[in-house]
């Protein structure tokens, strides 16, 4: 049965949280901007923007325990970075095709290495949320999958799953309603999938996934709920995937300029809006966290582009625990024959 | 392997008579006794005690946070067995039949090989996945594959099975202890077939000659193993000396053992359940042509089953590789060059 959730509503929002996410939201649109523009340089093989996510990403973190707390992303989570306060060297280790995963400390960061199967880390939330509560600890794990993920097999595993394991997660769906190049409703029919979660016995929340205050309390809400009674939650935040799919992308092959402004209000515009509006902050505010922001990035890119390759020993470091005897020869061989040894 | 796991690993109870089915099922069971972080689930673990058995009275033993029921859904088993090893787990996830493992492909190919080189050694995956394997029991369709050849191809994973109660309590406890992923493929039509189980466990990495002799050299594993000592003793009442190597280990492959024993008789059979094209004979054919190539008297030749789906009960027999068809094997490579 169904454990009622309490109404994400009355969760407290204070002027600071908001004016740390406007903070953190304005880092990671700045940040992803420039990933594209490195992306056009050279310096990028490839990048996945987020724009137009940032609300959803930075409020579902604020809303999380990294304390006790891990997750889960797929390869579009740079908002789940900066907020988390990863290392975004490491980070960005992925992105530049230094190494699969990111070069981040995963279990120190709070965030499972990035995987690029759609789908693919959901179960391992699960696993991960069933290993703390056998351990007595607290921990709730966040899957992160959008609307495409969705549809694949392994996420109604997952959430079968942790309903019927008892496993603390919350799947935090990011609707961005572009899967690729798939509309939402060529994807979802009901074209809500927190609207499955009453089959699996579990609650399920949609939430204005651009108003970071309102991702906020629903992320509080459902990740105490699910810590308190180790009930999963699915929270779908809607949202619109502003930019392309990635940076090979090209949206005007199936989505309109008029497609696109059914996005609504920008997210960061509408949390400046209501920080001006209620006096929580003013234009000398914005524009310090305006420069702090271009300050972090060209401190960033000044040691991504100063960044060397992998050496090419990385090929075969950490395949197994306990080499193969094959594999140590393989790496023997590499050794007289590359130049890159 | 360390020597306290070494200490750790001996049958607790000295000399038994089990048969290999009653083996697995010890072996988890004193593995589970040994490090409580050991996680047993899958479908139908628990108060069945496994479709086979082989999980019979855990439950009731370490409890049902320890062992326990999944949803039946094998990709869900193997995603879960990832998260629970990123939580510190030892998990130990059965498949309940070969032809299940498919369903669990992405997350033990994408996921469960990977995680550790992903993470740079942050996240290693200390799963053993057990597989009741191969044929034998008229069992209906894709309870009869064999999986060894998928799953050797994967960077990141290991793959064993064992061919006697034996091998198999002290190959799944070291499975068990290893750090990496092992797929343990248990051949399920050996599972009744008693035999000694002994405290001392003998060296547990690479091949043991199962039977030695000296004209060719019979190279298996698994059902195959008991299938190649018989035909050894027939070929011997007409003179014909053949060592039968079980292989154990299809990843890493114990490419010592196959120079040091080919390398003596000059001439091998490999014989496996798998369809023949890119079964794992020809990767053992390779290696022996690499290892051996100055001393072979004759072609590697291979018995496997053909290259159709795995058959009903009715042709079971038929594809599986018997007796007469690996004697005939073993005269191609007697006979070979003799006109």
């Amino acid at each position: 049965m169904t454990t009622p959730m309490p109404d994400p509503s009355g969760a407290p929002v204070d002027d600071d949280l908001l004016r740390r996410a406007y903070a953190l939201m304005v880092v990671t649109r700045a940040l992803d901007t420039s990933a594209v523009t490195w992306q056009r340089q050279g310096l990028l093989p490839a990048y996945p923007p987020l724009r137009g996510q940032e609300a959803a990403q930075v409020g579902s973190v604020l809303g999380a325990d990294l304390t006790s707390d891990l997750l889960f992303p797929t390869y579009r989570e740079l908002g789940v970075a900066v907020a988390a306060d990863v290392d975004l060297v490491g980070y960005f280790g992925n992105h530049l095709g230094h190494w699969n995963g990111g070069l981040y400390d995963p279990v120190a960061s709070r965030l499972a290495p990035i995987q690029a199967v759609v789908g693919g880390s959901v179960l391992h939330a699960v696993g991960w949320a069933l290993g703390r509560a056998l351990d007595g600890e607290n921990g709730v794990a966040v899957a992160y999958l959008g609307d495409g993920a969705s549809s694949q097999g392994d996420v109604h595993e997952a959430m079968n799953f942790a309903a019927v394991l008892e496993a603390p997660v919350v799947f935090f769906v990011q609707n961005n309603r572009w899967a690729l190049s798939v509309p939402l409703h060529r994807q979802v029919a009901g074209e809500s999938v927190a609207a499955r979660a009453g089959g699996y016995g579990i609650p399920g929340l949609v939430v204005d996934g651009d108003d970071v205050a309102a991702v906020y309390r629903a992320m509080r809400t459902a990740v105490e709920h699910a810590r308190a009674t180790r009930q999963p939650v699915v929270l779908e935040a809607m949202t619109y995937r502003r930019g392309p799919h990635a940076t090979s992308d090209d949206p005007g092959r199936y989505r309109s300029l008029a497609d696109e402004a059914t996005a609504g209000a920008d997210p960061i515009d509408r949390l400046r809006d209501r920080l001006t509006a209620s006096g929580a902050a003013d234009e000398s505010w914005f524009a310090d966290v305006d420069t702090d922001a271009t300050g972090r990035i060209d401190a960033l890119h000044a040691v991504l582009v100063a960044s060397s390759p992998r050496p090419g020993a990385d090929l075969f470091e950490h395949v197994f625990v306990h080499p193969t005897p094959q594999l140590t020869a393989q790496h023997a061989r590499w050794r007289e024959e590359s130049d890159r040894v | 392997m360390s020597d306290t796991i070494l200490e750790a690993q001996r049958a607790p109870t000295g000399i038994r008579s089990l048969s290999m089915q009653q083996a697995l099922n010890a072996a988890l069971s004193d593995a589970m006794a040994l490090d409580p972080r050991v996680l047993v689930f899958g479908e139908d673990v628990g108060a069945l005690g496994g479709v086979f058995r082989v999980t019979d009275a855990l439950q009731s033993r370490f409890g049902e946070s320890r062992v326990f029921d999944t949803p039946l859904a094998e990709s869900g088993i193997i995603g879960t067995a990832v998260g629970l090893a990123m939580a510190g787990w030892r998990p130990v996830p059965e498949i309940q039949f070969d032809g299940f493992a498919f369903p669990a492909f992405d997350q033990i190919v994408c996921q469960l090989a990977r995680m550790n080189y992903r993470s740079r050694g942050a996240l290693p995956m200390p799963v053993t996945v057990r597989v009741p394997s191969f044929g034998g029991i008229r069992a209906p369709e894709h309870h009869g594959e064999s999986l060894e050849a998928y799953f050797a191809h994967v960077p990141g994973l290991k793959v064993v099975s064992p061919s006697n109660p034996h091998q198999a309590y002290h190959l799944l406890r070291y499975a068990i202890a290893e750090p990496d992923p092992v797929i343990f493929l248990e051949p399920k039509a050996r599972y009744w077939n008693p035999g000694e189980v002994t405290q001392e466990p003998g060296a547990l990495e690479g091949a043991v000659i199962a039977r030695p002799g000296r004209h060719a050299t019979l190279v298996a594993w698994g059902a195959m193993v008991a299938r190649c000592c018989q035909v050894a003793e027939l070929a011997a009442e007409d003179g014909v000396e053949l060592e039968v190597l079980d292989l154990r280990w299809l990843k890493p492959i114990d490419e010592p053992a196959l120079a040091e024993s080919i390398g003596r008789t000059g001439r091998a059979v490999i014989v496996h359940e798998a369809p023949l094209s890119g079964g794992l004979g020809g990767e053992l054919a390779a290696l022996i042509s690499q290892l051996c190539f100055g001393r072979l008297k004759a072609p590697v030749e291979r018995v496997t089953g053909f290259d159709v789906p795995y058959p009903a009960g009715d042709l079971e027999d038929e594809h599986i590789p018997d007796v007469d068809r690996i004697l005939f094997g073993v005269r191609r490579v007697l006979e070979y060059g003799r006109g």
